[in-house]
């Protein structure tokens, strides 16, 4: 059985490396015919303690010591941390799975001349259309990362599909409705999360356009999309990018839960009543929280010492940037991309909520 | 991590959402809407485990031939057979940061935290803020006592001036925590998404006060409206008060949030 799987997983490796070798076809038969004699010992030895080995022994380990583990877990302060990580897991995988399903479905089944027709030809001109595209689109931010993914893999200009990345969390119809509930005093608050949320998304698209380098985003290759039946393409997607970006959300609900626990509300108090610098520290703290876009109208709801403008801010940056989303963008689109498209996001975030907030609120 | 370790993580995940949806354990962390699609996106990663291991170990056969991606294989193949064997397991297009999955997987199946209680409390202030100010509100249900939520009777409290309130009897059900002056209070907890919004609503108790009750024990307790107010230091907001008349410890209910 372990050469039998090992060569069914090799051929995909190796294309990563030389995806457009197609030269040594002859080989092909040696390749899958020779190994299991020629270098199997050898080789069995090492796949004994592959990765599913190492998982199940990591399994048994923690049943076992599963008493003195949650013993650790205790305190309060701990508990209240395992509560918030798991809670955050627990919302985000149904949008994960979702938008994991969409986005596979995207890079398999549709075609790439679909996207040219539905989008204009013009870059400049496909931002606007992607961001309202992201209108309709419910989702939480956790799918809408795969999504912008294989939007660029299946030939989108990227800086629509970033718009498209930063709208569709923000401005969906769901997140509007919740932040009319929470806000029954303020409609116009909704206006303005709109608004601001939309101009954010296509300032960051045309930013792309103008200063934004492609060779910053190094979407990972995924040789099994381009070949096999569309089948394996498909589930294959759906593997790679529910562990992948799963594993970047683990990563992001962490850091969400620590400063959840670490953060008391009450030290937010001192700096309510500083304009400038209520702005920054909600700004700050939409980063850090890390939550959900459907529910962050709440929690800026119960800011009530800070001030309408501050609160948009809050509003606006929540969605386009947070622990989560970063992590996220860095494992889909790469280090280098995340490292720049964050910061400019959040300050362009932070200028046209204040702006927006100064003419609506 | 090699992707068959990467299903086994997946059909792990799924099954733990599964499982916290169909027992009532999902309640402590997020809305019971969203239980219809948890239970969907369980089965979903279920079967992407199932059909991923199908793909993986079927024969080799059928594969290869459309690929015709097995060329560079051969190549490197016979040359590197080692680097190459192993290359699955650590490459870099199979995600290692996957290994991190097992941690919700975990928090699910063997430790199930429970639903925030005093400290979540004590960390952040009551949810009801002068933005919630509904006009009017509709007459208490019958009955004597008549049952209400720790929510509703504080807005009513907070808003309405107990107007609503009059001098009827209500009963409420929460869990103990101590109060900006030390003093036991009641709280609970309020959830719009997931246990990371969530936040208390708390309730100052006069009268025959419970005492004596370490800290998430949860109580009903039956009073009638009471016009003190104070003020959360966490947010500056107010928090009405319960003439408490008498109260009974009981077991925590099956949503512990409002």
């Amino acid at each position: 059985m372990t050469p039998d799987t090992d060569r069914s997983i090799r051929p995909d490796d190796a294309t990563e490396r030389e995806p457009t070798t197609g030269v040594p076809a002859p080989d092909v038969s040696a390749g899958v015919t020779e190994p299991p004699d020629a270098a199997g010992p050898r080789r069995r030895l090492g796949d004994r303690v592959g990765s599913v080995e190492v998982l199940a022994a990591l399994l048994v380990l923690l049943i076992i010591f599963r008493d003195p583990l949650a013993g650790q877990l205790s305190s309060p302060r701990l508990q209240t941390w395992t509560t918030v990580f798991v809670s955050v897991m627990v919302q985000a995988v149904p949008f994960l799975v979702f938008g994991v399903l969409l986005s596979a479905a995207i890079a398999v089944f549709v075609p790439r001349s679909f996207w040219a027709r539905a989008l204009p030809r013009h870059p400049a001109l496909a931002v606007p259309v992607a961001s309202a595209a992201g209108v309709v689109l419910p989702g939480c931010e956790c799918g809408a990362v795969p999504i912008a993914g294989s939007l660029i893999r299946r030939g989108v200009t990227p800086a629509a599909a970033l718009a498209f990345l930063l709208a569709a969390p923000a401005i969906n119809p769901i997140v509007l409705a919740a932040t009319a509930v929470a806000f029954p005093n303020n409609p116009e608050m909704v206006l303005a999360r709109g608004v601001a949320s939309l101009i954010v998304a296509m300032v960051m698209g045309w930013l792309w356009l103008r200063l934004g380098r492609a060779d910053w985003i190094r979407l990972p290759r995924r040789p099994e999309l381009d070949s096999g039946s569309r089948g394996l393409a498909f589930w294959a997607a759906v593997r790679h990018d529910v562990t992948h970006a799963g594993g970047f959300l683990v990563l992001g609900a962490m850091a969400a839960a620590t400063i959840n626990v670490l953060v008391p509300e009450r030290w937010l108090q001192t700096l309510a009543d500083n304009p400038v610098l209520s702005v920054l520290a909600l700004a700050v703290l939409a980063v850090l929280l890390s939550i959900c876009s459907e529910a962050d109208a709440f929690v800026a709801a119960s800011l009530s010492q800070f001030s309408l403008t501050s609160r948009l801010v809050f509003l606006v940056v929540g969605p386009m940037v947070d622990l989560k989303l970063v992590s996220m963008q860095t494992g889909v689109f790469g280090r280098r991309f995340a490292s720049r498209f964050a910061p400019a996001t959040f300050v362009v975030a932070v200028v046209v909520a204040v702006g927006v907030g100064a003419v609506l609120l | 991590m090699n992707r068959q370790a990467q299903a086994v993580i997946l059909l792990l995940l799924g099954g733990a959402v599964i499982r916290a949806s169909l027992t009532d354990l999902y309640l402590n962390y997020v809305k019971e809407g969203l239980r219809p699609f948890l239970v969907a996106a369980g089965i979903l990663l279920v079967v992407a485990a199932i059909m991923t291991l199908w793909y993986e170990l079927r024969p080799a056969r059928p594969i290869p031939a459309p690929a015709g991606a097995t060329g560079p294989d051969g190549s490197h193949g016979p040359g590197d057979p080692d680097g190459h064997g192993h290359d699955d397991g650590h490459g870099h297009h199979e995600p290692r940061v996957g290994w991190l999955l097992i941690l919700p997987v975990l928090g699910l199946l063997l430790v199930a935290p429970p639903a925030l209680g005093s400290y979540a409390a004590g960390q952040a202030g009551t949810a009801l803020s002068s933005q919630q100010q509904p006009s009017d509100y509709p007459p208490l249900p019958a009955g004597d006592p008549v049952q209400v939520s720790v929510l509703d009777y504080a807005s009513r409290a907070l808003f309405d001036k107990g107007t609503s309130i009059g001098d009827r009897r209500v009963r409420l059900t929460g869990f103990i925590t101590a109060g900006p002056d030390g003093r036991p209070i009641l709280a609970r907890m309020v959830l719009s998404c997931c246990a990371a919004d969530g936040r208390p609503v708390k309730l100052g108790m006069t009268g025959n006060a419970p005492t004596g009750l370490a800290d998430d024990t949860w109580v009903e307790v039956t009073g009638r409206y009471s016009d003190q107010v104070t003020r959360d230091p966490v947010n500056d907001a107010e928090i009405p008060y319960l003439d408490v008349e008498s109260w009974t410890q009981v077991p925590a209910p099956k949503r512990q949030y409002e």
